[in-house]
Order: C-alpha cells, then structure tokens, then sequence
C-alpha cells in the first residue's frame, strides 16, 4: 500500500498537473513575501482575497462574471498552441467579435433566441476570419503569427474606436455605441428582476437576491459548452488530431500526408471564432455596448496566461480562468481594505506562469527537498 | 512655401520624438534574438523602465540618473527571463508572456506604493535636457518654430538613439564579441565547441536588451512625456518587437522600421492638429496595416536567426 502511494505521489509531481500545482503555491508564496517586505501581512491580505471571493453570494457571482471572458479567451490561445501556435491575437480577435456582437445587438430587431444566436454566431464568424488571416498569411508568406497578430491587434482596437465614432452606431461625443437590445442580452431573468415581483424577491432572498444584483449572465454555461467543445475537437475528432500532429511536428505530419498549411488556417479560424465568441458573450452579458478604448483590454493577453497555466487544455483553461477572475476580483478588495498594492495579483500570476514555464526547476527544488527530507 | 517647409519640419520632429523609445526597446531585440532568445518581455521590460526612470527622475530630480536607473530595472528583468531561458530550458514566449505580467506587475505596484495609491507617478522636476537649445531662439543662429528648430531641437534621448544603432551596428558586424553573439544565434553547438560560453553570451544579451527596453521605457516617460502612467507603454513594447522583425534582425533596419511607426503617429498628430477630415483612428491604424503589406509583399521571407527559441543545452541532452 506504501509503495502504491509512493508512485502515484510521483506521478502527480511529475505530471503537469502536479507541476502547475506547486507553480501556484510558489506564486502565492512569492506574493506574500512580496507583501511582507512592502510592509503589508500577507495572511491579512490573502485572508482578504478569500474573503473578498466566497463570502457573499454576490462576490461568487462576479467572480464568475470576470472569469467568463478569461476562460474562453484562454480556450482561445490554447486550441492555437496545441497545434503549435501563438495567437497573441486573441485580443484583436476579442475585439472585433465584441464589435461584430454589438452591432447585431443593436441594429437587428429579433425574438430573444434568435437574435443572441445571430449576434454570437456573426461575431464568431468575423472574428474567426480576423484569426484566420493571420493563419493564411502564415501559411502563404511564411509571416509569423506572432508579429502579424500584434498588427491585427491594433488595427481591430482602432477599427473599434473608429467604429463608435458613427453617427449611426453611438450618440456624438460620448465614445459609446448604443446599448444592444433587450432580446440580444444573455442576462439572466433582466426584466424580472425590475418587475415588482423581482423586486420584492431580491429583496426578501438574500443569498439569491444578492447574486440577482449582479450582471450574472448566461456566458459561463456558454464557457464550460465551450471548453467541452475544444476537448472533443482535439480529442475524438480525426480534425483535432491532425491539427494536433501539426502542432507536435510539423515535418513529420506532413510526411504522414497532412496539408499542414490548412491545418494552420484552420487552427487560428477556430481560435479566433473562440476569442470572438468571448467578446460576443461580454457585449450581451456584461457591457451591453462597446466603448472607445484608450489602450488594450487585456482579455487576450490574460487569456494566454490562463491557456499556460491550464496546460492548454479545455478544463484547465476552465480552472485557470476561475483561478485568474477570482484573484482579479478578490485582488482588488485589498486597496480598499488594507491599501496594499492589487497588483501583486498581476506578480503572482506572472511567477506562477514563471515557474509553469520551468519544469526543470521545480523538478530541482523537488529532489532537493528530497534528500533534505532523507537525510 | 514656407508653410509647407514649417509643416514637414513639425512632421520630421514629431516623427524622431515617436520614433525613439521604440528605437531604443527594438535594438534591445535586435541583440537578444540574434544570440538566439526570443524576447516577447520587451513589453514589460519597457513597462517597468519607464516606472523607473520616472520615479527615480522625480526623487532624485535628475533625469538621467533615472535614465540609466530605468535600463538598470529593464535589465534586472532580463536577468529574469535568462536565468529561465538559459539556465532552466524555460520555452522562451511562455517566459516573455511571463515577464510582461511581471514588469508591468512591480511598476504599478511600486508605484502604488511610492505615490499615494496612484497608479501613475507626479510630474518630474526636469526632463531630459535639449542638448542644442542654445543655437535656436531670438538672436541665435536659427529663429524658434522654424524648420531647423522643430526638426533638430530635440530631446537628447532622440540622439543618443541614432548614436546607438550605429553603436550596436558597429558591435554586431566589427567586434568579435558581436560575431560571437552572432555564431551563438546561428549555431550554438558549434560555437560551443569553438569555446565560446554559449550561455555566458546569452545571458549577456538578454540583459543588454532588457537594458535597452528600459532606457525605451524612460525615453517615453522621461522625454516624451514627463511622468509615467498605466497607460503610457500600452503595447509599444510589441511594436518595437515587430520593428525589430521587420528589419530583419538587422540594427538599421529596426532603426527604420522605428522611423516608419514614428512617422505614421508624426503624421497622424498633424492631420489631427489641421483638422483633417479624416477620422484619427482610420490614420493609426496605417502603419500596421503597412507594415502586414510590406511583410507580406515586398519583404518576403525572412529569416531570423538560425537557432532562434531553441533550448541549447551544453550537456547535449
């Protein structure tokens, strides 16, 4: 029995489960020496965060309201990396889909489920077609999608700003588009919850009341459908595990007689249809509308971290994207109540990423602590 | 006519102005690609740079001081990102991704700290100085607001950028530390057996061009501007990488393709200031849209260098 324990604790610290395990703890153990030395008790804070996540209904709900986007983002990014990869423009892609879903949001006049469908599945379209050409351009020119998916970033921000300047799309001078209608949005019971029986409910129901106030959407059902999704493709379909030998080795699966130039066309259409889709489900949950932005959001970039430390997997992007939204939310508790840096949560996340990035190292610290543990 | 020459002189200034942090970040990149790491944290290394050198130009009321402070903090993180790409077979975008979260993680942090829970620093004391403001004004050589003055009477950021293309040109192609870097970039196992320290070298450039991305990072918050703010990098940082790309891993041609960027924003500034009728957002988007053409059409392929992202391991494994 000894030994069965003995080996499955070894294949725990050697599968990457295991590793983005402790890359974690390492990540929070660093912040709180981060916090320690500027003078700050770090169990105050992390007590804190905790706190700020799960003790109110409210709390928990917007945890999941923050960690949507992140989720399909990081879904995104990592759909992209297992078929060898970098879509560092999941940000652009985010952005032209949150564009694509607020004009379909506003302009069509539709009944309720045909109209989110219709704003999601445009969104995903020109957004999967924003990634696409950074696949195609790839495939064609041989231009790194690293470089031309920073260019496409910035030319879908300012797209985006210039699209809200529209006379047709937002009142002059406020930098807003118009709000989408009420049949595009995928907030859950919006008009009960004004009618008076709403009212009278959130109002008598603390717990579900509390998580009623929120913007609490239908997008976190449509994330894990998601996730489900990007694990089927790359799993149990002949499509995933070519794009998947692609990723691997490319030499080698189109020797086995894989077109390797489709496969990475394919592979950041899907990726940008994902990212595409996070934008869509942010305008039709949360923002209702786009805004002039004055630099870059951050869900894509945010969306490659949460894709490394789930292993670009389609549940560890789920976890990861929980993990990344609740430290954001409860992070940002801090300031108020005990004026501590909320940033520490970007450092931890960056020394989690760090140490996910260097098996090597963590294995060195394991067999160290080891020996000091036999001797 | 002259309104014309006055005109183009605002462009070219404004152009250098622009142009400068990127080309101080994109020489960074130059150095440390062509020893054969990628470095995607220029971002936050320029981040962090321009948080240095602002605070310590603001403290310390000395502008240069915070200058070379900020390279000091961009290579701090460099070091960083060398001790996992080099030393511990980190894959190298995954650790730059990592460094961005980091840089841009301990500015606005420190900066809380420093200036009352603000995420942006007060106003320093003394930029960097104009180093030929004496030859322009009443009674000097050129009169103010002509040609001359609005294209040469500029920060001394602006030159020592120039300075150090020819610099870093010179070291790369002249110098046998630069054909070392070079041959570490193409083919470290054979440099190796030469008895060149691949890592030695590596870690060398990586932090040079974190030194480099912070003096960028300054050049920005010091120069341009005169404080630092969550915004003020907001993605310059990836520009000077792809300038970098763009040129070819070459130091005069991220030094134009810095030029390019900085003369697509010139240019935006002055339809802006005549009010031009076409939207600002449609003219900053130029020169990235330029920049796919030209990588798709007129450049081609290119080539970086041979062993670019590859994990050397003296051991062989």
């Amino acid at each position: 029995m000894k030994l069965n324990g003995e080996v499955l604790k070894r294949k725990f610290l050697n599968g990457s489960l295991g590793l983005t395990l402790i890359s974690i703890v390492l990540g929070f153990l660093l912040g709180a020496i981060i916090l320690l030395v500027a003078g700050f008790n770090p169990l105050e804070a992390y007590w804190v965060i905790l706190k700020g996540i799960f003790s109110r209904s409210k709390y928990i709900s917007y945890v999941i309201i923050y960690a949507t986007p992140l989720i399909i983002t990081g879904l995104s990014v990592a759909f992209a990396l297992r078929t060898g990869l970098f879509n560092i423009g999941a940000e652009g892609q985010y952005i032209m889909g949150a564009i694509m879903a607020a004009a379909a949001g506003y302009f069509f006049k539709l009944p309720l489920i045909l109209h989110v469908t219709l704003a999601v599945g445009l969104a995903v379209i020109v957004a999967a077609i924003w990634g696409g050409l950074a696949g195609y351009i790839k495939a064609r020119f041989g231009v790194h999608e690293v470089i031309s998916t920073i260019m496409l970033n910035w030319i879908a921000l300012y797209f985006s700003n210039f699209v809200v300047t529209l006379k047709v799309f937002g009142s002059q001078g406020t930098g807003k588009s118009y709000a989408i209608q009420s049949t595009a949005r995928i907030n859950l019971l919006s008009d009960w919850k004004i009618s008076e029986a709403g009212i009278e409910f959130i109002r008598s129901h603390k717990v579900l009341g509390d998580i009623l106030k929120t913007p609490i959407n239908a997008g976190i059902i449509f994330a894990i459908l998601l996730a489900v999704l990007v694990w089927y493709i790359l799993n149990k379909t002949t499509l995933g595990y070519e794009l998947r030998a692609v990723g691997f080795n490319p030499h080698a699966a189109e020797a086995g007689g894989i077109n390797v130039k489709k496969s990475m066309v394919i592979s950041m259409l899907i990726s940008g249809g994902l990212a595409g889709a996070a934008g869509a489900f942010q305008v039709l949950g949360v923002s209702h509308r786009i805004a002039k932005l004055a630099a870059m959001e951050g869900y894509g970039f945010d969306g490659i971290a949460v894709s490394l430390i789930g292993n670009n997997t389609g549940p560890g992007s789920v976890f990861a994207g929980l993990l990344f939204g609740a430290l954001k939310y409860g992070g940002s508790k801090i300031q108020d109540a005990m004026q501590a840096p909320t940033e520490v949560i970007n450092i931890m996340i960056g020394t989690i990423i760090l140490f996910v990035a260097m098996p090597k190292l963590i294995r060195l610290i394991l067999t160290i602590l080891e020996r000091r543990a036999k001797n | 006519m002259e309104a014309i020459i006055k005109d183009m002189g605002f462009i070219i200034g404004t152009t250098l102005m622009y142009s400068t942090p990127l080309m101080f970040t994109s020489l960074g990149g130059v150095i440390t690609e062509r020893s054969g790491v990628v470095n995607i944290g220029l971002e936050g290394m320029m981040f962090f740079g321009a948080f240095v050198g602002a605070t310590v130009a603001y403290y310390s009321q000395s502008p240069w001081l915070g200058f070379v402070c900020a390279g000091l903090g961009g290579a701090l993180l460099g070091l960083i990102h060398a001790i996992a790409c080099v030393s511990f077979a980190a894959e190298q975008i995954v650790s730059g991704i990592a460094i961005n979260f980091l840089g841009s993680g301990f500015a606005l942090f420190l900066s809380r700290l420093f200036f009352d829970g603000a995420t942006q620093t007060l106003t320093i004391p003394k930029k960097i100085p104009l180093p030929f403001s004496f030859l322009f004004g009443e009674g000097k050589l050129f009169q103010s607001a002509g040609f001359m003055d609005l294209v040469f009477n500029r920060f001394a950021t602006v030159y020592l950028a120039f300075f150090l293309v020819a610099v870093v040109w010179f070291v790369l192609y002249k110098t046998k530390i630069g054909m070392r870097v070079q041959a570490v970039g193409e083919h470290p196992e054979a440099a190796d057996t030469l008895g060149i320290n691949v890592y030695r070298i590596r870690y060398g450039a990586v932090m040079t061009s974190g030194f480099f991305a912070g003096l960028g990072g300054a050049a920005m918050s010091i120069a341009v501007v005169s404080r630092f703010s969550n915004t003020l990098i907001s993605g310059h940082g990836f520009i000077a990488l792809a300038a970098m790309i763009f040129g070819k891993w070459k130091p005069q041609g991220a030094m134009l393709a810095c030029l390019l960027f900085g003369g697509a924003k010139g240019v935006e500034i002055y339809l802006g200031a005549k009010g031009f009728p076409v939207p600002s957002s449609l003219l900053a988007m130029l020169p990235y849209i330029l920049t796919i053409i030209v990588l798709v059409g007129v450049v081609g392929k290119t080539t970086p260098p041979a062993a670019i992202g590859r994990i050397f391991d003296k051991s062989g494994k």
